[in-house]
């Protein structure tokens, strides 16, 4: 615990990252480029979907990292509201905008997927739903972010809401599980297939370590991001409340 | 104990009084429930099928209506402040709140619903269905409202905002609502277990949702 608070001091944490993000941001672009090498050139096409199963390269991974950023934000919500950390709300703020990127994207390439495949672009299956109803909660979740004007108490409360949705986001799962198979279930949705081959395995793989490369180093960049985008709020408002001339007090001054 | 039935009491007179919105919420849900069939096209069957999902809709909608009213007040004026310096717990506060806003908005839309049912042309068994799983889900739905509530007091606008936060979470109340709908009207889908399982949310939402609403209020307001 000593050391980890002592790198989440925010402005050790300025000098730590901004030494380790050229690394990783490189090693993520190079797990990529193999990873797509594999998957798109190297692996094998599928005996029934031919070569639109290279799809499962981009979109398995990317709706892995999905629920992952929702449980980096559950994380860090607890740390704001436990341990009242700043750099935790940072984090959290910071996750959100790349979870709804990856959320959208997992949901992009599952329609591109899902036309060629099932005929039609959206299904209201069990797990398309579940994913779109994270979407929505990711959306959501930025737009009580912009709702306050002061970033400290909006961290604390959205970290309400993260913390609401993460007990909620299994019972949703589980009742959409529920209500798919109540209902006619036209298109059962699985891979074809009893498990997947090695030679596809491998590719995955590779791709799902190089998104949680690129997840870690587009974090770090976007919680450098916050942190300079709120010491440069704050000096603002020292710069607006000394200056005794200007009419409009500033709103956070009170 | 006093102190808790009296905020019940003030929530439910609040409500009803000239500019409380429990009479507003009712019309809403009269005019939701009216626009489907504008919409569907005035098909008996087609709305006799669809009607317990309209309803059950229509009652979602119209519990969004009032949530920034909730605590909004309460935090402008100062009584958010005096409660939580009262030594009082503040779930309790969000709990009485939210049975009070319920009493005022969701059981006269309850009451109502069969009557709505009926243009809808339900059968008796259908009309009893809904009635019995709105009397059970909808306290639920006030519950996970209320923390939509607290979230967004005091921001303007957070009304539509506490809707947009609030509807996601209150999916699971709505399949199982109309799933138990469904299971008595349809013979070999199961009634008991998703009514149980409605009844089941209700309990879990009365627990849950105070805490994090009391929470949101408390960390809201520093």
């Amino acid at each position: 615990m000593g050391t980890i608070s002592s790198l989440a001091n925010p402005t050790r944490f300025l000098s730590w990252s901004a030494r380790i993000l050229p690394f990783v941001s490189v090693l993520a672009a190079v797990t990529l480029g193999i990873g797509l090498y594999l998957s798109l050139v190297a692996s094998p096409p599928d005996y029934q979907q031919g070569d639109s199963v290279r799809i499962m390269y981009v979109h398995v991974p990317a709706s892995w990292l999905a629920m992952f950023c929702y449980l980096v934000m559950a994380g860090a919500a607890l740390g704001t509201l436990v341990w009242r950390h700043p750099l935790a709300d940072v984090s959290a703020r910071a996750a959100a905008p790349i979870g709804a990127a990856f959320t959208f994207l997992a949901l992009f390439t599952g329609s591109v997927w899902g036309k060629p495949m099932w005929g039609t672009w959206w299904v209201w299956d069990a797990r398309l739903t579940s994913v779109l109803v994270l979407f929505i909660m990711y959306l959501g979740l930025l737009a009580l972010w912009r709702a306050f004007d002061d970033p400290t108490r909006a961290a604390k409360v959205a970290a309400v809401l993260i913390l609401v949705g993460f007990v909620n986001i299994p019972i949703i799962k589980f009742s959409v599980d529920w209500w798919n198979t109540l209902h006619q279930s036209a298109s059962v949705i699985r891979l074809d297939g009893p498990s997947i081959a090695p030679s596809m395995l491998w590719p995955l793989v590779v791709m799902a370590v190089a998104y949680t490369l690129i997840f870690v180093a587009l974090h770090l960049a976007a919680m450098r991001a916050e942190i300079y985008r709120r010491r440069a709020r704050t000096t603002e408002i020292l710069i607006a409340a000394r200056r005794p001339s200007t009419a409009v007090r500033p709103a956070a001054a009170h | 104990m006093s102190a808790f039935s009296a905020i019940i009491g003030q929530t439910v007179k609040a409500s009803f009084r000239a500019g409380g919105g429990a009479l507003t919420g009712l019309l809403f849900f009269l005019t939701v429930v009216t626009v489907f069939p504008f919409g569907v096209g005035p098909d008996l069957n087609l709305l006799a099928r669809i009607g317990p999902a309209v309803l059950w809709i229509g009652v979602l909608l119209s519990l969004l209506l009032g949530l920034d009213r909730l605590f909004g007040q309460d935090r402008e004026d100062g009584a958010l402040e005096l409660i939580m310096v009262s030594g009082e717990p503040l779930a309790l506060f969000v709990f009485a709140r939210a049975a009070g806003y319920w009493l005022a908005h969701g059981l006269p839309i309850v009451v109502v619903a069969p009557i709505l049912g009926l243009i809808l042309n339900l059968d008796a068994l259908s009309l009893a269905a809904v009635t019995a799983t709105l009397l059970v889900g909808s306290p639920a739905l006030a519950m996970i409202g209320a923390v939509g509530g607290a979230l967004t007091a005091g921001l303007a606008r957070g009304g539509m905002l506490a809707a947009i936060l609030v509807l996601p979470l209150s999916i699971p109340v709505l399949i199982f609502g109309v799933a138990a709908v469904n299971g008595a009207i349809a013979d070999p889908d199961p009634f008991l277990a998703p009514f149980l399982i409605l009844c089941a949310f209700t309990m879990f939402s009365a627990v849950l949702a105070p805490i994090a609403g009391a929470a949101a209020l408390r960390l809201g307001l520093d």
